[in-house]
């Protein structure tokens, strides 16, 4: 059983404070992410550049509609996921508990459809 | 086992159930096609048995058709555990009812109070998939449109399948706060067929004793469990009270320290004086054994011919502490009236926040008793309109108006 585990993180607006946080950050992703390629689970996963750099595209008659941005303006950010293989919803609770976004905003976990 | 047709379908459907469901699921991991292959297990049982007679096991002649059928359409679905599935089919033709060491229904019970199930609809969820209530009976009891409530628990169920939610109780750390989890879910079906409901109404009775059903199921199977035996002592003390609960002359809500203690269910209070005997045994201090030592000092009134309001308001004082509801705090203010006087009753009473019991009808109505005492007459006639107009009880209501009256002519 697949489920992916989406990282939200709140915002920083302090460039400064943000390098220094970056590299403590930096240090608490990596660890998370041996953790689960060490315990077998981890299947997949990517981390994103900001929302700044989003853009967000609809089709509407015909016509393209390109706009600067994410699709959904929220206060915490979609900052990257990560695919797991656990067996049941308890046990991608527990990986997605530990994940540092959790502790700062907030992390999403949904199954993915698989396919036989 | 009855051997009338009709009631023996009946009577295992309401012993069984929750079982066959939780039996089917677990193997399945889908709860509707569970249900659906049940019902047609149900309903063909309806048909054969008054022509072939009742069969001597019928939980396992149910259990082999539904599977049967779920068989069936896994195989028209073309899964690729069809061959397991078959083993198990074959041991199940073979008479092998060997049940797992625990009930099944207690890991379905686990499943419907998932944290990642919405709150309202766990008590619900439980109801419908432990004990095949349908969502028409549930939903006026709910107060939700019948459709509204039969889509969302068809919703749920599906997550309950896509997510994989595990069907069998959590272990370890978790299991205390799940466990929390149940009794809640268990105990808010068991309110919504209590209060809020017009005393005389046979549905929202007949939800009341299946959720005290759910509490004993819990109760039987988890022995050192102290919260789980509290909640089932809780609910047979409210239980006990029913008959006394309204003025057979005026159809008026007859509160607690008023009632005929002669018209309390006799039997009923010593099972609930039992269980919380058992309970506290292993004190935990919980929510649920406060609460139910609440209602074993109000029983004792049976005995003794008066109320400890001691007691009462320092069982409050604790309950405030770990679990402060509004309910728990206007009980609280009510214990605080009888043995500090009106003035701290009406402190307490004001120092919850505003916005919290603006539609909490309980609070309104102890607090027009507070203002009487005080001699406050307009604001206690002004409160007293207030908490009638939050009535949806009609017995509450012609109390509440019979209070107001008493007071003009004072």
């Amino acid at each position: 059983m697949q489920y992916i585990i989406m990282n939200y993180t709140p915002p920083s607006d302090d460039a400064d404070a943000d390098s220094i946080r970056a590299a403590a950050d930096g240090e608490l992703w990596g660890a998370y992410t041996r953790a689960l390629l060490e315990a077998g689970v981890m299947v997949g996963g990517e981390a994103l550049h900001p929302p700044h750099t989003a853009t967000t595209i609809r089709v509407k008659d015909g016509q393209r509609e390109v706009q600067d941005g994410p699709y959904a303006e929220t206060k915490e950010q979609f900052g990257g996921f990560y695919v797991i293989d656990v067996p049941d919803l308890d046990t991608a609770l527990e990986w997605a508990a530990r994940n540092p976004a959790a502790a700062s905003g907030a992390v999403e976990v949904r199954p993915v459809v698989m396919r036989a | 086992m009855n051997k009338d047709p009709s009631r023996a379908v009946e009577q295992v459907a309401r012993l069984s159930y929750g079982r066959l469901v939780a039996q089917l699921a677990r193997r399945t991991g889908s709860l509707a096609d569970a249900e659906d292959a049940l019902g047609d297990a149900l309903a063909r049982a309806l048909e054969a048995w008054p022509v072939s007679g009742v069969p001597d096991n019928p939980r396992a002649w149910l259990a082999t058709v539904a599977w049967r059928r779920l068989t069936d359409q896994a195989r028209h679905r073309a899964l690729p555990d069809t061959y397991q599935m078959e083993l198990i089919r074959m041991a199940e033709e073979r008479g092998s009812t060997a049940e797992c060491t625990s009930d099944p229904r207690l890991g379905l019970m686990f499943v419907c109070a998932h944290p990642s199930i919405d709150p309202a609809l766990r008590a619900p969820l439980m109801l419908q998939t432990v004990l095949g209530l349908d969502a028409r009976r549930m939903a006026s009891v709910f107060l939700i449109p019948p459709g509204t409530l039969g889509q969302r628990l068809t919703r749920a169920k599906a997550k309950i399948e896509a997510a994989n939610i595990p069907f069998a109780p959590p272990e370890g750390r978790d299991f205390e706060g799940r466990m929390r989890d149940v009794l809640n879910a268990v105990y808010a079906a068991y309110a919504v067929g209590y209060n809020g409901i017009p005393a005389g109404d046979t549905k929202s009775v007949g939800m009341a004793q299946e959720a005290i059903w759910l509490a004993s199921l819990i109760a039987a199977e988890y022995p050192p469990e102290s919260e789980a035996h509290a909640l089932f002592a809780l609910m047979l003390f409210a239980e006990a009270r029913r008959p006394a609960r309204t003025d057979k002359a005026s159809g008026a809500l007859v509160p607690l320290e008023e009632q005929d203690t002669e018209l309390w269910d006799a039997a009923c209070l010593a099972d609930a004086e039992r269980a919380l005997a058992h309970a506290v045994r292993n004190p935990s201090l919980g929510r649920y054994q406060l609460e139910a030592s609440i209602q074993a000092v109000h029983a004792a009134r049976r005995r003794t011919g008066k109320t400890d309001w001691q007691e009462l308001a320092l069982l409050y004082t604790g309950l405030v502490r770990i679990a402060p509801t509004i309910g728990a705090r206007t009980g609280h203010a009510a214990a605080l009236a009888k043995t500090d006087g009106p003035e701290a009753a009406l402190e307490a009473l004001d120092a919850i926040e505003a916005d919290k019991v603006a539609s909490y009808q309980p609070w309104w109505a102890t607090r027009a008793h507070v203002l009487a005492e005080l001699g406050r007459t307009e604001d206690a006639m002004a409160t007293f309109d207030r908490a009638i107009g939050l009535c949806d009880d009609p017995a509450a209501r012609i109390y509440l108006a019979g209070r107001k009256s008493a007071l003009l002519h004072s």
